[in-house]
């Protein structure tokens, strides 16, 4: 049953990925990219990582593949992509450079594994914990300083977001004022 | 019969590979800068499907809180890489990789 389920959604995470590279519409590709990114989250499922694959269903294949199809709808879709050679070399050479990464990793991974040590920070699971508390624990022990860092990333990408999307050379509430002044007039 | 084969750590390494795979040739290959995004985005879940195998395998905990902050910082990368590319398509009416040559020399 494992196994058949593994497949399953092998089966459909390669497909979306393959889906989002060849698909002509990027509203199709963002479609294709939910497919996987949920596929995914079962097979965290399976490998007993619940607190992760709930996240990943709920920043991954909501937040960001929304912002994606938002992003989309605010720009249009961009329908004149070129599939055509821009060189002639570049999509043989990508395809090669491709199929030579794969042969890398799956040949390092079929070898010995640097790493031998087990359990440098916990255990997975215990007796009396799952794996939401195990997670926290070691979230808020071992990596603190970490975990503030990353909440130092997200303000600091959510003012740049915001000072990047704002139009260039506007002040906050300046046309506004503008306005309010020619009703003056 | 293959299905009845035990689920080992080398299968899920596998697909992340293949995963990782596809997701770097879409990016060389595409030219919709939004795509690229998404085959980033393919790329990254190939790591954290890594991480959580090895998590698995190794029985640590620390391949699941670094997936954690995988997902934080690929949230603020698609934030900020997306207001990059709104702001280009302000300027320029276009998101298209090879159109963006502005810094060439």
């Amino acid at each position: 049953m494992q196994t058949l389920i593994f497949y399953i959604c092998a089966l459909a995470v390669l497909s979306g990925a393959l889906g989002v590279v060849l698909a002509h519409n990027p509203v199709h590709s963002a479609l294709f990219l939910l497919l996987t990114l949920v596929s995914v989250a079962v097979l965290f499922l399976q490998e007993g990582a619940a607190l992760v694959a709930i996240i990943q269903i709920v920043v991954y294949a909501s937040a960001i593949v929304v912002l994606f199809v938002f992003v989309i709808a605010l720009l249009g879709v961009d329908q004149h992509e070129s599939f055509d050679e821009p060189s002639l070399f570049q999509r043989p050479v990508a395809i090669v450079l491709g199929v030579l990464l794969f042969v890398q990793i799956v040949v390092l991974a079929g070898r010995h594994w640097v790493t031998g040590q087990q359990s440098a920070h916990g255990a997975l699971d215990t007796a009396r914990s799952g794996n939401v508390t195990r997670l926290a624990t070691s979230l808020f022990t071992d990596y603190i300083w970490a975990f503030e860092i990353t909440a130092v990333l997200l303000v600091i990408a959510v003012v740049g977001g915001v000072s990047l999307a704002r139009r260039s050379g506007q002040r906050p509430g300046g046309p506004r004022v503008d306005a309010a002044a020619e009703a003056d007039k | 019969m293959i299905a009845v084969a035990r689920l080992t750590p080398g299968y899920y390494l596998t697909l992340a590979a293949a995963l990782f795979t596809i997701g770097a040739v879409g990016l060389l290959v595409r030219r919709n800068t939004l795509v690229m995004f998404m085959c980033i985005e393919l790329m990254l879940n190939a790591a954290n499907l890594t991480f959580v195998s090895f998590s698995k395998a190794l029985n640590d905990i620390s391949g699941q809180v670094t997936v954690f902050f995988t997902l934080v910082v690929a949230a603020a990368e698609v934030a900020v890489g997306l207001a990059i590319i709104v702001a280009i398509f302000r300027r320029r009416h276009h998101v298209t990789a090879d159109d963006l040559n502005a810094l060439e020399g």
